[in-house]
């Protein structure tokens, strides 16, 4: 990590910081009383907790009758809601794998509350695949175990079994991954307890020490991970899409799948990263830790991603018209002008052309800009899901079969409900956990932060005291 | 190792400069460090410490490979030996269908066997209580430390002004 880094670039971390004011500040907030916003916040992420129980429960109770799917459009808000929490845990893996290895010192500032993001999006995702199966209770089925049946196994051909590996291996490569990066912090954090804290503290932590020699080994433990989970990461949702690509159906079957996918995956990403960064900052006041700077190389990659998926969309369009193909251009015709002609507006008008305003440096860094348009990209990218499914499958084949879909209260709840569930993780990992990797806040302070120390310092210092 | 206390004599520093500077005059005045403790990885430290490249990714590497085959083999025996199913008019052995399980159940091994193996090594777990010198190690201080078991009265003079003379902020000695 010895890269040479220009002193002329805008420092990392900026207010004059000790490596002491550094812990001060990262880890006061676990140690003081909830504030009032905080437990209102939580109550609120409780209770839609609560209600989506509530609704898992009427589902299975009632079964899968209660989402008014038919027998036309089989997939509704479940899966576009998988796929949606799915794309939004695709940042903080990229944050800190791809960033890691690409040498992106800013991914420091947020790299932990995105991992962390990642993980409880990646377990609202998971929700939705088992509830759907109806019997919840026979969800093991998925997995391939030698059983009284045959043993009869799992079908290895079928991409939605190479989504049962894909997310499961996220799953658990991102939290083991999160998780060794928490250790050294969880000890920084135990030493400044005490009594029962401090006890806990020591399991989470698990005894480190910061011996140099367990730092080595960490540094190399995260390189490789940070290796295994690039391609990982690109995988998961390359995978997700093969659920649509490798069908028959028109409209769902076409190559551009798999990278459209990905750029729409690390776009959403990105987005409620925004959402709960901007929030989280001023909350526990990092300000000085999650930069404007950082704010707006995030945007950056908000715009480059958005305007990938822009391109994919218009190549889509193009290709239906060009391929000739009856079915496949009526596909596209329907997805526009067809009854779900809405959805597709909102997926274009938020997905491509709003992300266009952060061409322009000011909205960049403007964080009321940041925070709206977040959750305007967070709604394109769940109509993106919605257009892709549920309009698709609405007009298929035959004439005779063509239906259209609604939701119902309870499919309207498990969303709702995913987003309380994903809110009271959240919330819970703000109060026990560092929010910032202290570890690797330090490391970088003067080698990108603004005691810089590196070739060149004093000539820096000197320009920029020439400069005022 | 465990089964006898240790007197260690350490010094704190403020700085991570400060301490390699130290660690690298101790060698000059071959002076055996028992260990360093950062609050974060510091550049520079291993060789100076003369410790070798960490091979814990040829051991991922390693799992890796054992996740590569038992994907792949296991795949393959379930589908050409113990059951086999036509999916679609396709061949029994249908390798490209293959690959994306394959390649989850290689990045599994290798992540949960590297990390099972990294805190096994380093003797971490939930639940151990490993001694700490001080509790500003995690924060900002970077601390030396020597075994002075057998140390007699000279030697721990000797390192006193080793620490005085490189600048440490703070001198203590601990049984651990």
């Amino acid at each position: 990590m010895s890269a040479v880094v220009s002193p002329i670039r805008v420092p990392l971390i900026e207010g004059g910081k000790s490596y002491h004011q550094i812990t001060e500040d990262i880890c006061s907030p676990t140690e003081k009383t909830p504030s009032t916003a905080w437990i209102i916040a939580f109550i609120i992420a409780v209770a839609g907790l609560s209600f989506y129980v509530f609704c898992v429960a009427w589902t299975i109770w009632i079964g899968i009758g209660s989402w008014d799917l038919n027998r036309t459009v089989g997939w509704g808000w479940d899966i576009t809601n998988f796929v949606w929490w799915v794309g939004i845990g695709h940042a903080g893996t990229l944050i800190s794998a791809i960033l890691l290895l690409f040498r992106q010192k800013w991914r420091t500032g947020v790299n932990r509350a995105a991992e962390a993001m990642t993980i409880f999006a990646v377990i609202c995702a998971g929700q939705f695949p088992l509830i759907h199966m109806g019997r919840l209770w026979l969800g093991f089925f998925i997995f391939p175990y030698p059983n009284t049946r045959g043993p009869l196994w799992v079908n290895f051909n079928s991409p939605l079994l190479w989504d049962v590996f894909a997310i499961s291996t996220y799953f658990t490569v991102s939290l083991l991954f999160w998780y060794t990066g928490l250790v050294p912090d969880f000890a920084t954090v135990r030493d400044r307890a005490k009594g029962l804290r401090k006890k806990i503290y020591n399991v989470l932590s698990f005894g480190w020490t910061g011996s140099a020699k367990h730092w080595q080994r960490w540094e190399s433990l995260s390189l490789v991970l940070a290796g295994l989970a690039t391609p990982l990461v690109l995988s998961v949702h390359t995978i997700v899409s093969f659920d649509f690509a490798t069908s028959v159906i028109p409209g769902w079957h076409t190559t551009i799948f798999p990278p459209y996918f990905v750029a729409g995956a690390i776009f959403s990403g990105f987005a409620m990263v925004q959402t709960l960064m901007v929030i989280t900052r001023k909350v526990l006041n990092l300000q000085e830790y999650i930069t404007i700077g950082h704010i707006e190389s995030m945007n950056k990659v908000i715009l480059l991603t958005g305007s990938i998926v822009g391109v994919a969309y218009l190549t889509e369009l193009f290709i239906a018209w060009y391929s000739g193909y009856v079915y496949e251009q009526f596909a596209f015709y329907n997805r526009v002008m067809g009854p779900y002609w809405w959805s597709y507006l909102g997926m274009m008008t938020c997905n491509v052309l709003s992300p266009q305003l952060f061409w322009s440096k000011k909205i960049r860094q403007s964080l009321f800009w940041t925070f709206f348009m977040s959750i305007f990209v967070n709604i394109g990218m769940w109509f993106e899901r919605f257009v892709i499914i549920a309009t698709t499958l609405a007009r298929d084949y035959l004439p005779s079969s063509w239906s259209y879909y609604n939701p119902t209260w309870v499919e309207i709840g498990l969303f709702v409900g995913t987003l309380g569930l994903f809110f009271t993780l959240f919330l819970i990992f703000s109060r026990v956990a560092p929010v910032v990797a202290i570890a690797e806040i330090k490391h970088i302070l003067k080698s990108a932060g603004d005691q810089y120390t590196g070739p060149n310092a004093q000539k820096h210092a000197d320009k920029a005291e020439k400069a005022h | 190792m465990k089964d006898q206390n240790k007197e260690v004599l350490y010094g704190l520093y403020d700085d991570e400069q400060d301490l390699l500077k130290a660690v690298k005059q101790a060698n000059e005045d071959h002076l055996e460090i028992m260990d360093v403790f950062t609050p974060f990885p510091v550049h520079g430290l291993d060789p100076l410490l003369g410790l070798e490249e960490s091979r814990l990714h040829i051991a991922g590497f390693i799992y890796g490979a054992i996740g590569t085959l038992t994907a792949f083999l296991f795949m393959t025996w379930v589908f050409t030996r113990d059951w086999p199913i036509i999916f679609g008019g396709k061949p029994y052995w249908s390798v490209p269908a293959f690959v994306p399980i394959t390649f989850e159940v290689t990045v599994l091994f290798a992540s949960v066997g590297m990390v099972v193996t990294f805190y096994t090594i380093c003797g971490l777990a939930p639940g151990v209580v490993n001694p700490t010198l001080d509790d500003r190690i995690t924060d900002d201080k970077f601390c030396i430390a020597f075994n002075t078991n057998d140390a007699g009265e000279d030697k721990v003079d000797k390192l006193k002004s080793f620490f005085s003379a490189t600048g440490a902020s703070e001198v203590n000695t601990k049984t651990i």
